[in-house]
């Protein structure tokens, strides 16, 4: 198991040196960046302090050097925690990025839990009674989910509360929390909107997840193990949950494999929409102006995030299936 | 043998399935009896509704499209209650109850029969948990006590392995052990050694033959091979297309066959040592949709009459204890009805 | 009697004809009628014909050039057409909008006034000249009237139609899903056609690539991507590369399907038994893969649509993608950014629901094609 697990991590290494460098062309394909309007305003500013800052950024940078130099200038700083600068904000990338990291840490795992925890049960549902009108409706409500955009979704939620109940639930707290120690009365403000992004998100996902789950339940249900449990007087709730759930559910732990990327993806744009402290907003204002080392370090965080939730789903898919371990 | 107090009477069984082509009538009609201690044999080609007959006495038939739709199941429990299974829920207390204390299952095939993700040891915990009212660690002590009855050894250490640890005839007897577990009195084994090699279907027949002597139990022996079941049989009950055919003790039905169908069976085995060529039934096993009227095995019957296609012919006795389902008896044979 | 027997002889015999369960069916032929079994899809594809059909004629079904601004109407409702009044039927008309001066204000301000009606003429002449297929020029349009505008889905805050701009939004938004699954069916088609077929060191290295493609979150990827578009590009351009965009992500899940079709059925019996006849390699390509791939692509293609299409209204929504003047869902959505004008202007809203509608009417047929291509579901 321990070789199993340090064999997959060491994958991932080769990985992340792949995403860096996609990451950077990503930023360093616009013509003329942030950087030169900036260098340009310092200069106009004048004086010798300012000038010499300028010359720091470029040199630091190799804004004059042949692009896989200046890749190189920017990750060699990665291993110190060093990933440039925010231009537009005047400091370093990683103060944005640790101030953010955490809500779309935290907001993308609930998002995984909503989706698994109600596609499951309805999976179970929907192969149990197949062809009943419960599965019909459910598979319906799979599609409206899916069918709807995110950014669709989380205006109309927001529509809903603004016009009907009169309660704003853009951001995550209302402004009067934000800055503020956490208490009980912020947790409670932030849990009355943080469902907003969950909900607009896990809805995309649902209808794939129901789909493979009613499959595999449908197909475990069919095995003759079932007919063998169900011969010895296991109870029929326990013949579904214990013996065909119970396998159903492994393949649904590689689908965090795609959900993931998913969820980061429609996390971005639900950020954006609803104003969010996640990543995805700075990364919509860093790339509007071109604020390049701003972008790219969050794009790359983002794929690094999917990848290190890929590798825990590995693990934890060898855990439960005991017919990987021993491959 | 010796015994002749039944356990289980199947009457005129009817098991359909309500499917997108039709209504098909896998089990249609099905009338036998097992009694206490023996071996029933259930022969027939696949498709013939033998595994469909051994479901529908457990009330396991596949749902939502298969249902019982008529016959008695009867079964005569220890304490002289006689409960007929056809009319039980499926998924009732009572029905639990029975597959608990009274019946037991094996099933084709070894490695997809017991769940992949619980070692060998606590799915035979669980039938003996279900069937008597003993803890966890008393539970251990006869699965490893049922292990090395069914010959896997050494018990301590495989009962915690996993089906996928085992090969398949260990399988086999790890199946066996839970079946057994129960202490069931009635065994049904639906094709139990079609999957096995015939050095390993030699052993497991001869393990099923040693504990229904310790265990005291009828079994319902479901197979398409022919040689098997007269191996392993008391009195064979041959199916074709959903309807019983023959019925006879195993002697009589090897040497002295008396519907067709039976004797092209026989026919078309290869024996070492015979030097008479094989023949095998002229056409094929008719669609279960388009069964033709009458008698379904007419149209590839080398003795078809003209009342074979116009009536479906009733049970004759042809001899004791021996009956079959063909006009050709209809003078020889004394007429029986039901 | 006899005759009667005869001839009710004669029905049963056409009876079994008809359904001969041995007639050799094509597989196309099974897979429409599963397909149409399914009521869903069949509704998605009268739906996605009649959207396809109004963004063809958007220019005679709309009563106004998709940029006219009537700068005195902005932030209309949506106006309904009647054919009822008070005297029950009666030929369709709608309630004018009227100026009245504020005498507080002093600004004029303009409403529906529900007292009148000015009846709806069809086959109009107005004064708006567009190109009908790009056949000819014609000022012909299905409805307008000489007294008063008409604005079925009301006007945004610079006072242009919504209905005929999201009409001819349609035009773009779903198109760029065609274009976009016709660059990944091709990328698709070669990548895993190759994998497949080859197989060894090609195939695991396109089967990495794959692996981690997907592991990219798409819309941080589009985003970075749509900004890095030049500013100064025309419409076609900015669309042909927003439809490369989209490919870039979309060709994947193609080249998967492609590949796991074409290894399984290498080893089908039938290929392993026609390649054993001494079929050509050709043949076994033309007469058995290709086929049985088909309809799995046919699939896959459909599924992939409504990515694509969510995929441009999202970018175009962000304002990464395409830009005014260019008329698309996403940057008709775009006045719906504000939670507040929305609510206070709803019908805002309306070219998000024909979003909605478009891609749960892909997914439906999608899904319906899935049912239906796989016989043994």
């Amino acid at each position: 198991m321990l070789n199993f697990i340090l064999r997959r991590t060491l994958i991932i290494i080769p990985m992340i040196i792949l995403i860096s460098m996609i990451s950077f062309l990503i930023i360093t394909l616009p013509p003329g960046s942030y950087i030169d309007s900036y260098l340009a305003n310092l200069q106009q500013m004048g004086g010798e302090v300012e000038q010499s800052r300028a010359d720091t950024i470029k040199e630091r940078y190799g804004l004059n050097d042949p692009i896989y130099l200046q890749y190189w200038k920017w990750v060699k700083g990665f291993p110190r925690g060093d990933f440039g600068m925010a231009f537009s904000e005047e400091r370093p990338v990683i103060n944005i990025i640790q101030e953010r990291i955490g809500y779309t840490i935290l907001i993308s795992s609930l998002t995984l839990l909503f989706t698994w925890v109600l596609s499951i049960p309805i999976g179970i549902y929907s192969a149990v009674k197949q062809y009943s009108f419960g599965d019909y409706a459910f598979t319906f409500f799979g599609f409206l989910g899916v069918s709807i955009p995110n950014f669709l979704l989380a205006i109309i939620i927001m529509f809903v509360g603004l016009r009907f109940f009169g309660i704003n639930l853009s951001g995550l707290m209302p402004v009067q929390y934000m800055g503020e120690p956490w208490g009980l009365s912020k947790i409670l403000a932030v849990l009355q909107r943080i469902w907003v992004p969950v909900v607009v998100v896990g809805t995309a996902g649902m209808a794939g997840l129901i789909r493979i789950m009613r499959a595999e339940m449908l197909d475990q249900l069919r095995q003759p193990y079932i007919q063998m449990a169900r011969s010895k007087g296991v109870d029929e709730i326990k013949v579904i949950i214990k013996y065909a759930a119970r396998i159903a559910v492994n393949p649904l732990i590689s689908t965090i494999g795609w959900l993931l990327p998913q969820i980061i993806s429609g996390g971005t744009i639900a950020g954006i929409v609803l104003g969010l402290p996640t990543l995805g907003p700075k990364l919509y204002d860093a790339l509007k102006i071109q604020d390049m080392y701003l972008a790219g370090t969050i794009i790359f965080f983002n794929i690094v995030l999917i990848l290190i939730g890929t590798l825990l789903s590995d693990i934890l898919l060898a855990l439960v299936d005991p017919r990987i371990r021993y491959d | 043998m010796k015994n002749k107090d039944k356990l289980l009477e199947v009457k005129n069984l009817r098991t359909y399935f309500d499917t997108r082509r039709g209504l098909a009538k896998a089990v249609d009609g099905v009338s036998f009896d097992v009694y206490k201690g023996e071996t029933l044999g259930i022969v027939g080609e696949s498709g013939c509704g033998k595994s469909i007959t051994s479901l529908s006495i457990l009330n396991l038939v596949p749902q939502p499209k298969g249902k019982i739709y008529g016959g008695e199941i009867l079964l005569h429990r220890d304490n002289d209650e006689v409960i007929d299974i056809a009319k039980l829920k499926r998924t009732g207390k009572k029905m639990k109850d029975i597959r608990r204390k009274d019946t037991a299952m094996i099933f084709q095939d070894p490695m997809s029969s017991l769940s992949p993700v619980y070692t060998v040891g606590s799915q035979i915990m669980e039938g003996i948990m279900l069937s008597h009212d003993v803890n966890k660690s008393e539970a251990r002590e006869r699965a490893i006590e049922m292990l090395r009855k069914v010959g896997i050894s050494p018990a301590e250490q495989r009962i915690n392995d996993y089906p996928y640890q085992l090969s398949g005839g260990m399988n086999q007897r790890a199946m066996i052990a839970v079946a057994l577990s129960s202490n069931p009195s009635l065994l049904i084994a639906d094709e139990p050694t079609t999957a096995l090699d015939v050095t390993v279907e030699a052993q497991i027949l001869e393990l099923m033959e040693d504990l229904q002597q310790e265990y005291k139990m009828s079994i319902m022996f479901i197979s398409h091979d022919l040689d098997v079941i007269g191996e392993i049989s008391d009195r064979v009950v041959v199916m074709y297309t959903g309807k019983v055919v023959e019925v006879a003790e195993v002697e009589d039905l090897f040497y002295n066959p008396s519907h067709p169908y039976t004797q092209g069976l026989l026919q078309s085995i290869p024996k070492i040592g015979r030097k008479k060529e094989l023949k095998p039934i002229s056409g094929s096993v008719p669609q279960i949709y388009n069964l033709p009227d009458a008698c379904h095995f007419a149209p590839r019957c080398p003795h078809k009459m003209d009342i074979c296609t116009k009536k479906e012919p009733p049970v004759f006795d042809v001899g004791e204890g021996h009956q079959s389902k063909c006009w050709l008896y209809e003078e020889g044979g004394k007429r029986n009805e039901g | 009697m006899k005759n009667n027997s005869s001839e009710s002889k004669i029905t049963k015999d056409e009876d079994i004809v008809m359904s001969n369960p041995f007639k050799a069916k094509s597989h196309w032929q099974l897979m429409w009628e599963e397909f149409k079994n399914h009521k869903l899809a069949m509704g998605g594809i009268i739906v996605l014909i009649l959207l396809y059909v109004s963004a063809l004629f958007a220019g005679f079904l709309t009563p106004y050039d998709p940029n006219e601004r009537f700068s005195k109407f902005p932030n209309i409702a949506p106006m309904q057409i009647n054919i009822f009044d008070d005297n029950g039927l009666t030929a369709p008309y709608v309630h004018p909008i009227v100026g009245k001066r504020n005498m507080e204000t002093l600004a004029m301000e303009y409403t529906v006034d529900q007292s009148q009606q000015i009846p709806v003429n069809f086959l109009y002449k107005s004064d708006d000249t567009y190109n009908f297929l790009g056949l000819f020029k014609t000022n012909l349009k299905l409805f307008g009237s000489d007294e008063t505008q008409i604005f079925l889905f009301g006007t945004d805050g610079l006072g242009r139609d919504i209905f005929t701009r999201t009409i001819h939004g349609a035009r773009l938004s779903l198109t760029v899903g065609l274009v976009g699954i016709a660059v990944s069916l091709v990328l698709g088609l070669f990548f895993g056609g190759i994998s497949g077929y080859l197989g060894g060191m090609v195939d695991n290295f396109i089967q990495r690539v794959i692996e981690f493609t997907l592991a990219i979150p798409k819309i941080p990827l589009w985003m970075g991507l749509g900004a890095a578009l030049p500013q100064d590009w025309s419409v076609i351009q900015v669309y042909f590369a927003i439809t490369v965009i989209l490919s870039l992500t979309g060709w994947v899940s193609m080249a998967r399907v492609l590949r796991g079709q074409i290894l399984s059925l290498k080893e089908e019996d039938f290929v392993k038994a026609a390649r054993a006849a001494g079929a050509k390699s050709g043949r076994i390509i033309s007469k058995h893969l290709i086929p049985n791939c088909m309809s799995y692509i046919l699939v896959n293609l459909t599924l992939a649509i409504p990515g694509m299409i969510i995929g441009e209204t999202a970018l175009s929504f962000l304002g990464l993608g395409l830009k005014a003047p260019a008329v698309s869902w996403g940057v008709l959505l775009q006045e719906a950014q504000n939670v507040r004008a929305v609510a206070q202007y709803p019908w805002y809203f309306i070219p998000g629901v024909f979003v909605i509608v478009a891609v749960l009417a892909f997914n439906f047929v999608g899904d319906g094609l899935r049912d239906a291509a796989d016989p043994y579901h």
